[in-house]
Parts: structure tokens; sequence; C-alpha cells
């Protein structure tokens, strides 16, 4: 590690809750970012040479804080702002501020900050990008990177979604128990979109995707740090794990997704397994199921499988019956209906599926899913016509390179029986 | 006198590291132990998982609690740790500095000597 990146590390890890804490001073989206980023500043010209502050985090916040104050007094000389008024707890002297971050305060400074982020009057994307920017630090040339957009596109919609938040308002009241518990849903929601937008345009264990999937898990943990005996989030951060534990394993190497039966499970990450396994134990406990906990735990029966053959269908089926009920959704029969393929066969898997394709029409699995289960049947022309129906809707190169293998495979198939001519 | 070395981090600071530095420190960590693997003084080593995925099981006389977590909220928390045969005080110390010097996180290691040990059966 060179000299600076203790310091570029301490400004990461410290990062949301000084930023929590400037947030609840200021008001302020903006103000509160110019100020943590100017602490920032200060940090690395005298860190280096007076060592880190006892208490880093505190330091930042009241280096922040007083920057703060100084270019809001700057401006109310132009503007006549009222800003004394609007600022909170400017009294505060660094001990009690240290006194403060390790009472129960910060919890909620956190979470309104991951909230803010989270506000459902934001589309997915803009929540991503902005909890990307503010709560993560990612400059936005990286977010670009990872939404492969222009750096002036993502600017403009990290603005775009400032502004919408300010004009929603932040909410500054302590919550109360259903506030709380409604804030932390959205923020689990933010969490898991950050983790799938990494997930969905991964097309190899390493790069700019494989980062989002990373800082979304440790925003998981972050939020289960805050809330440990929350058994949704316990389940969203064991769901996460699982599924990131397959990075290694989901990609060929010409980087075509490789299905969960096909993977060298070798390759899938122990230690975030054995921990994801953990977090499922200490969920049930709490005997409060929710969807996380049920996908977490069809996540956990494929990953105690050894070999494909030793999946628990019965099981796995039984989990999405359960989430049905719960939180009734296509996509979740969609689901269900692969489990039904290797218990019952395709037939009755099919039988689940048609059903679906009113709603699913533009769902690229619906489409590789009812190809898989046509091609099975021995209903090739069927299962082209589907796998050319999801091949238009990929979203990505991997998934289209899977579908073209399928198609392949097909043509394969119909060669070596002869009944149907190949078809160009 | 054996010792156990009780590695203290903030989780904050250790789950921000890349994967990379991770896998640095923990190269870095290795080649620290293994003048003590070859002379025979290291007994066995663990790092634990975050805190996160801790229970506690808090008891008074009469009724047991379970908590989520560990019991006590601290700036660092119990990471890892190890145990050493040391001659003194000072040569535990001395593990500990290296093993420090390799571990960019702030935090802190308390030598404790050891009162009783089991090896137990577990094998790896």
């Amino acid at each position: 590690m060179t000299d600076t990146a203790w310091i570029d590390l301490a400004l990461v890890s410290a990062r949301p809750r000084a930023m929590g804490a400037l947030l609840r001073y200021f008001r302020n989206l903006d103000l509160a970012e110019e100020a943590f980023q100017e602490a920032c500043i200060r940090a690395l010209k005298t860190w280096p040479t007076n060592g880190p502050p006892r208490d880093p985090t505190a330091w930042l916040i009241l280096v922040g804080r007083n920057s703060g104050i100084d270019r809001v007094r700057r401006q109310s000389r132009e503007t006549a702002l009222p800003p004394e008024e609007l600022l909170s707890d400017v009294e505060d002297r660094e001990s009690e501020l240290a006194d403060r971050l390790d009472g129960a305060h910060y919890r909620d400074d956190i979470l309104r900050l991951l909230f803010v982020c989270s506000n459902p009057v934001l589309p997915a994307t803009q929540q991503i990008a902005l909890a990307l920017r503010i709560v993560s630090g990612l400059s936005v040339k990286q977010i670009a990177r990872a939404f492969l957009v222009g750096e002036a596109a993502m600017e403009q919609r990290i603005t775009r979604a400032k502004a919408r938040v300010a004009a929603a308002g932040i909410p500054f009241e302590t919550p109360d128990a259903t506030d709380r518990a409604e804030r932390l849903a959205a923020v689990a929601t933010m969490i898991y979109l950050v983790f799938n937008e990494g997930y969905s345009a991964m097309n190899g264990p390493d790069g700019v995707s494989a980062d989002l999937c990373d800082e979304a898990i440790r925003l998981s943990r972050l939020l289960l740090r805050l809330f440990p005996a929350e058994p949704e989030i316990m389940g969203l951060t064991a769901l996460l794990l699982l599924q990131h534990s397959r990075a290694r394993a989901r990609f060929d190497a010409h980087g075509a997704i490789v299905l969960l039966e096909d993977q060298d499970r070798q390759l899938w990450s122990r230690p975030m397994i054995a921990e994801a396994l953990a977090m499922i134990d200490k969920a049930m406990r709490h005997r409060r199921p929710g969807p996380y906990q049920i996908q977490a735990a069809v996540a956990a029966l494929h990953a105690r499988a050894e070999r494909p053959e030793q999946t628990d269908w019965e099981e796995i089926d039984l989990l999405y019956r359960a989430l049905e009920r719960l939180q009734p959704s296509p996509v979740v029969t969609l689901n269900r209906a692969v489990a039904v393929s290797k218990r019952e066969g395709p037939e009755a898997a099919l039988a689940l599926v048609e059903p679906l394709a009113d709603r699913l029409s533009g769902y690229f699995y619906f489409h590789g899913l009812r190809g898989g289960l046509l091609k099975q049947m021995g209903r090739v022309r069927e299962a082209r016509v589907a796998f050319d129906r999801a091949i238009a809707l990929a979203t990505n190169a991997s998934e289209a390179a899977y579908i073209r293998k399928q198609l392949d495979h097909l043509a394969g198939d119909v060669d070596a029986s002869g009944f149907v001519q190949r078809q160009r | 006198m054996l010792y156990a070395v009780l590695c203290y981090n903030s989780e904050d600071v250790t789950s921000a590291w890349t994967k990379e530095q991770d896998d640095k420190v923990m190269r870095d960590l290795t080649s620290v132990q293994r003048k003590y693997v070859e002379a025979g003084k290291l007994g066995p080593v663990a790092r634990l998982l975050p805190t996160t995925a801790a229970t506690t099981l808090r008891h008074r006389p009469g009724e047991t609690v379970v908590i989520d977590g560990p019991f006590a909220e601290t700036k660092e928390q119990l990471l890892g740790f190890y145990l050493i045969d040391c001659t003194s005080l000072d040569e535990a110390l001395e593990f500990a500095r290296e093993l420090s010097g390799a571990n960019p996180a702030a935090g802190s290691y308390e030598i404790r000597p050891l009162s009783l040990y089991k090896p137990g059966e577990l094998a790896p």
C-alpha cells in the first residue's frame, strides 16, 4: 500500500458516517458534499505530516462542518440566505462530537443519508447513481463507466436526482419505528438495485461491474451493523453474498453466461458462502420471514449442493411458493418453474410458464427458459422461435452469447436427428 | 509461555479494502508468520467473519438472552487471533509489531497470556 493509500481508505470508510452527520447539520446535500470534500482535501494535506487523528471520522465531521459554515457565511454576504437558523447543532465541540458518534444518533444519520438516495420519487437508475456518488464517494467518471454512459450524461443524471431529492424534502425529524422500517425497506431496495446493476452488467469476475457488487455488499453490511437485529437485512446481505460468491464461475472464457448447473463449483467463494449461511441461520431465529430471506434460502440450497444433482429442488419449489404468497410476481413463478422442471419434467414447467406470456413477453429470461423447456421436449422449431425472441431481448453480450450457444446446440441436435432442416 | 494475540481493527476500515488490498494484507501477514511457523512457535491462526455474522448469548442467573452481533458496540472489533509460544513478552510484542507492519489499518494487538490450552481434536 502506498503512503497515502491508508488515508484514502480512512476517507472511504469514514464517508457514510461523516456525510450523514454533515447532512444533518446543513440539511442540504450539495453543501454536505462540498463540506466533506473540503475536509478530505485538508486531511490529505495534514495527515501525512501530522499522522492520523485519534478519531478520523470525528475529525472529518468537525473540519467539514467548519468549512461548510464558512462557505455559507461567504455566500450569505452575496445572497441573503438565513444560514445560522438552518444550521443545527452549531455549538458542538469535538469531544461532544466524538461522544455522539458512539451514541445511537449516528444510526439515523447514516440511515437518512442512505434513504435520501433511495427516495422512491427517484427512478432506479437515479437511485443507484446518487448512492454511488453520495454514500460510496465514487467519482462521476467511475459511475459513468459502470453505466456505460458518458461523463456529462451521468453528471446530468446525478444533478437531476439531487434536484428531485431537494424538491421532495429531506426528512430531518427523528424517525419513529414505522418511519424507520419504511426507510430501511427503501434502502434495502436501493442496495439491491446497486448490486443488480453490477451483477447484470458483469461479463467476467473483475472490472467495474464487480466493483458495484462489492460496494453493494459493503453497504448491506454497514446497514446490518447499524440494525443488527433486522432479519430482512440479514437476508439481503446473505442473498448478495451468495450471488456474488459465484462471480468467478458465471462466465466462460468467451464471456458467455454459464448456467448454475454447469458452473464449476470449485470456483465459488467459500468465505462468502460461509458468511451468508451464518447470516441465514441468524435470520431464521427471528421467525419473521421476508422476500430477501426466502431468496437467500434458495441461493443457500444451491450453495450447499456440492453437485447440481444434489440440489434440493423440492425445498426450492416450496420456498418459491412461499415467495409467491408473500410477493406475487410472474418472475417468481418463472423461477419456480425451473424447480418444477427439475422435479416433474419440462411439461409441468411449461404449463406453469405459458400463462405468464402476457406479462413477461418482453423479458429475456421468459423466452430463454421457455426455449430451454421446449428444447428438452424435442419441440425444436418452437424452441428456436423462443430463443430468437430471447436473443432480441438480451440486454448484454453475455446473455446473447448464451442464447447463441443454445441455438448452436439446437442446430446440432437437428442435424443429428435429421428431422428438421437447418434454417438459415 | 503461550500467548493469544488478539487483533482489533475498525471493521469500517477493513471492509472498505478492495479484494486486491485484502489479498495483499493476507499475503503479507502470512509471510510474517512464516518464521514462527518454521520455529514451531505458532499455533492456531483464525480470521473471523464480520461482526454482522456474530451472535451473542448473554446470561444472568436464571435467564439467557440471545442477541445479534457482538455484545459491546466499540470502535474496533475483534477480527482475528493467533496463538503463539514465546519465551518472553518482548518476543510476543515483536510478533505483534511485525503483524502490525503488514496491516495498513489502524488498530491494536492485545497480547494475552493463556492460563489453559487444550489443542482439541479438530483437524483443519
